[in-house]
Order: structure tokens, then sequence, then C-alpha cells
């Protein structure tokens, strides 16, 4: 009986020590500026275990990187009577304008799809909260749709291998960012998980930011539209008049 | 040679952009056109935001109108009483045509109109013009002449009431005629970024009946005053103008359009007007296509 009992609190003992993550970005702030052709993050961090140590264990990691979010209407189109055009649409309240999840494995095989759509590790789980009444069937393909259009402009994207654990204690990955991408906050969020269950999970921010010449005139088009179009009219009437001027001369 | 665009919120190869802005500077110093109706669809296909295509195209075609309109002047082409009543016209127009575009936007289909109102208009005119200027190549290879017009301008136009004399043009007409017109173009040019050139050179020709020596200034004129209008309409509505793009489509189309002024003065009119009802035809059959063929993108998203 004794025998027992120690056996079992040796198992509950064993099960409480769950990993802390501590995580890292290469930059906390991107800038858009002239020549900007897109960017390359880098997301680390160490994986370590209650008392500070190396966790000793393997664990699976999973990063995600996600945009601001926005409500968007999604429109498909049909062909009817030999054109295309639109023809049904529905709207969605909170879609990130970027997503990106990598991990060590691929999703399927660390997680369950319940625990899977809890966290959204990984782009079929992604909460698009529909407004309004929508049947499941429709909600998918759209979702689909959505899904395959933003991957293809590589806004969304999984990485079912894009994690490297080395030593047991250190993780990173790699993620992209195109140049379209929107102005905003980020969120890197990573998750420890072991064993089908999500065990540890940190944040860290990124901001994404306009600046310079680039954000000035972003600003002025948006506050001072007037003038913003009074400096575009002339502009064009001005270098309009010197090109005449110029090859009159020629 | 990467250039960032605020704005349209891409980075794009400016010296594409420039050439771009070069090759419809050239159209519009030839033929009287703004070339905006090449720009926009161009422009669309390299991956700008539609908006921000129709809203930037319109200030580069003011920039290629303004020398445009200069060189023609100093040569007495522009007729600029029935410009100005076509301007003001033209500024009804963009009015009526920014409130038509909120409208087709909301109901979802604005790419749809904008697609079918490029057919219909390209199609239409282009066949017109081919057959207009056939007839005069062929007349002035065989030596006949063509059997003068009955008429100078079309029998709606002479039924309209109040008539102003118009000088430059030798037109005795009612005002109300090229007034609409004004407006016709100012709601395409809003819908469409567009001058309306395509629309506006072949109407008045044959509508309203102006001499052929002052068409082309007078065209340039109006699509010059409308799409100032226009660009002030979108900066101030859908804040799609972006200054960096409309700079570098300026560079190109600017010279562009000296080059094809210095062209037009040596080429003959007929083979001019040939030229550009075959390029109208063009565009509009792959429009027509376009429009039967499945799209790139089934699915678009529209920020609430």
């Amino acid at each position: 009986m004794r025998i027992f009992l120690a056996l079992l609190v040796l198992i509950l003992l064993g099960g409480a020590r769950d990993p802390i993550l501590v995580p890292e970005v290469s930059q906390h702030e991107i800038r858009v500026r002239q020549g900007f052709t897109g960017a390359e993050l880098l997301l680390f961090g160490a994986i370590l275990s209650p008392d500070g140590t190396r966790a000793g264990q393997d664990y699976d990691i999973v990063v995600v990187l996600k945009g601001p979010s926005s409500p968007i209407i999604l429109r498909e189109k049909r062909k009817i009577a030999g054109i295309w055009i639109n023809a049904a649409s529905t709207e969605l309240h909170s879609v990130p304008s970027y997503f990106a999840v990598a991990s060590t494995r691929p999703i399927a095989k660390i997680v369950d799809s319940k625990t899977a759509a809890i966290y959204e590790l990984g782009l079929p789980w992604l909460q698009l909260s529909p407004t309004g009444a929508i049947d499941p069937k429709s909600l998918q393909s759209f979702a689909a749709g959505l899904v395959d259009l933003k991957s293809r402009g590589g806004f969304y994207r999984q990485d079912e291998s894009g994690v490297k654990v080395s030593e047991q204690v250190l993780y990173q990955a790699r993620i992209a960012l195109p140049s379209s991408v929107e102005t905003g906050r980020y969120t890197a969020e990573t998750f420890a998980v072991s064993r089908g269950r999500v065990v540890a999970s940190a944040i860290s921010a990124i901001e994404v930011r306009k600046l310079g010449f680039e954000g000035a005139i972003a600003q002025f088009a948006e506050n001072y539209s007037f003038l913003y179009g009074l400096m575009a009219v002339a502009i064009s009437v001005f270098m309009g008049w010197v090109a005449g001027r110029l090859f009159a001369l020629v | 040679m990467d250039v960032y665009l605020p704005i349209a919120n891409l980075s794009v190869n400016g010296l594409v952009i420039v050439l771009l802005g070069g090759l419809t500077g050239l159209l519009s110093g030839m033929f009287g056109v703004g070339g905006g109706f090449l720009t926009t669809p161009l422009l669309i296909f390299y991956g700008v935001p539609p908006a921000v295509a129709a809203a930037s195209s319109a200030s580069q075609v003011t920039g290629a109108s303004v020398s445009g309109v200069f060189a023609h002047s100093r040569r007495g082409g522009v007729d600029k009483q029935i410009g100005g009543v076509m301007v003001a016209g033209g500024i009804v127009g963009t009015g009526v045509g920014a409130l038509l575009f909120r409208l087709f936007e909301e109901l979802g289909q604005i790419d749809t109109v904008i697609n079918i109102l490029y057919v219909l208009m390209l199609g239409g005119i282009g066949f017109i013009m081919a057959r207009e200027s056939l007839e005069a190549v062929q007349a002035q290879r065989s030596g006949k002449p063509i059997k003068a017009r009955k008429r100078r301008h079309h029998p709606l136009v002479s039924s309209l009431p109040m008539r102003w004399r118009f000088y430059k043009s030798g037109l005795y007409i009612s005002p109300l005629a090229p007034f609409l017109l004004g407006v016709l173009t100012g709601i395409l040019t809003m819908l469409m970024g567009i001058g309306g050139g395509f629309v506006l050179v072949p109407a008045m020709l044959y509508i309203l009946g102006m001499s052929a020596s002052v068409v082309v200034g007078t065209s340039l004129f109006q699509i010059l005053f409308v799409t100032m209008v226009a660009t002030m309409m979108h900066a101030l509505t859908t804040k799609a103008v972006d200054i960096v793009l409309a700079v570098l489509l300026l560079i190109g189309s600017v010279t562009g359009a000296q080059i094809g002024a210095h062209f037009a003065q040596k080429a003959k009119p007929e083979y001019l007007r040939l030229a550009l009802a075959g390029i109208v035809l063009l565009v509009a059959l792959r429009l027509a296509f376009g429009l039967g063929y499945r799209p790139e993108e089934i699915f678009t998203v529209t920020l609430k």
C-alpha cells in the first residue's frame, strides 16, 4: 500500500514541472521607409525548467506571429449569365492582416484539433468571427478562399518545420514579412507543447511603423487631404509645364 | 531600383513605372487622349490596389495634358470658349461620378461595372473611329474626295435650346451639348480613372461637329481641368492618391507627351486616327474576354 502511495506522489510531482519560456525577437520595431522590400524576423528564446536549468526534455514549440485584425467583407465571384460578378459575400469581424505559424513538427502530430482551435495553432484554425448567421459549410468555403488568397500574397504562412530547437533549450524560427504589410502592433506568441497539452506560453510585441518621409506622406494624406490634393495637382501641373519648356529649348 | 509607395503600401520597380508613364505620355501627345485607359489597368496588373491606381493615374494624366495644352494653344489649336463650357460640365460630372462610385462600392459590384463600362465605351468608339478613318485613308489613297457630310453635327444637338457662337470651332449651337458632354466625361474620369479623351475626340468631331483643327487641343484642355478636379475629389474622399507613384508616372509621361506631340506634327492625321482606333479596339476586346474568363482571384477582401 505505501509503495503504491509513494509511486503515486512521484508521478504527480513529475507532472507538476511545467517549463518557463523566455521569448525574444530580433527586432521590436520594423521601420517602413524607402527601399523597404519586406523584413525577416528571427523569433528565438529559451525553454527553462521552473528552477532555471535547461528544460532537459523534448518540447514541441509553436510560434504564432499575428498582425492587427480588422473587420472585412469577403466577396466571392461566380459566373452568372456568361460574366463573372461578385455573387456572394460575408462579413467577418476579426481577420488578421498577417498570420504566420511555425512549429517544430506538423501541428496535427503534436496537438488534437480541439487544442489547435483554442489556441489558433495553424491556418485551418483561424477564428474569423463571422457577424450574422452563416451555415458552417459556406463559412468553411469562405474561410478556405480567404486563406488561399492571403497565402498567395505572402500574408498567411504555415511552416511545419520552421522552429529549430538546439540542446533542448534554445529555439529559433525565421518568419518573413512582405513589403506590403500593414502598420500596427504585431504579437509573437510562443507555445510549448508536451504530450498534446500546451504547457507554457509567452508573448512579445513588434511594432511596424511608417517613419520618415513615407510616414509623413501617409499621415499628410490622411489628415490634410485638401492640401495634399492641391499639392498633387500642383506637382503634376508643374512637371508638365517644366517638360514643355525643356522640350521647347531642345 | 526599388521604390516604396507610401499610400499604395508596397514596393515597386521605379524604372518600370517611369516607362509605363512614358508609353501613356506618348499616346497622349500623339492622339490627344490622356492615356489613362492604359495606365490604370497596367498598374492594377502590376499589383497596385485599384483605387490607388485610378486616383494616381488621374494626376499623371494632368501632367501629360499640361504640356500638350500649351503646345496646341501656341498653334491656335484650343477653343477656350467651348472648352470652358465643357469643363463646367466636367466638374458637375466628377461630383456625380464620386456618388456613383460610392454606390457601386457598397453594392460590391464596382469592379464589374468598371469592366463593362470600359468594354462598351472602348468597343463602341473604337468601331466608329475605325470605320471613319478607314474611309478617310481610302479617300486619300484613291484621290477621290469623301462625300461632303450633309450636316455638321447630330440633329439632336441642333434641337437643343439657346444658341451661342463658338468662333474657333466654327459652330453655332446650344452650350448644353458641350456641357452634357463634359458631365459625361467627368463621370467617366471618376469611375474609370481616365481622362476620357477617346470619348471626347470622336464626340467633338461627330456629335458636336467641331472643326478638326481644334479638337485635339480642346480635348486636352478639358482633360487637364477635369483630371485636376478628379485628383482633388480622390484626395478628399478615397484618400488613395499616392504622390510618389504619381511623380514616377509623371517623369515618364511628360517626356513621352512631348515626343508624341512632335511625331503628331509629322504624321498624317487619318493614319493616326486609324492607329488609335486599332489600339482602342484591341483593349476593348481584351477586356471583353476578361469578363468571361475565370478571374485570377475569385475571393476579394474589402475593409469595412
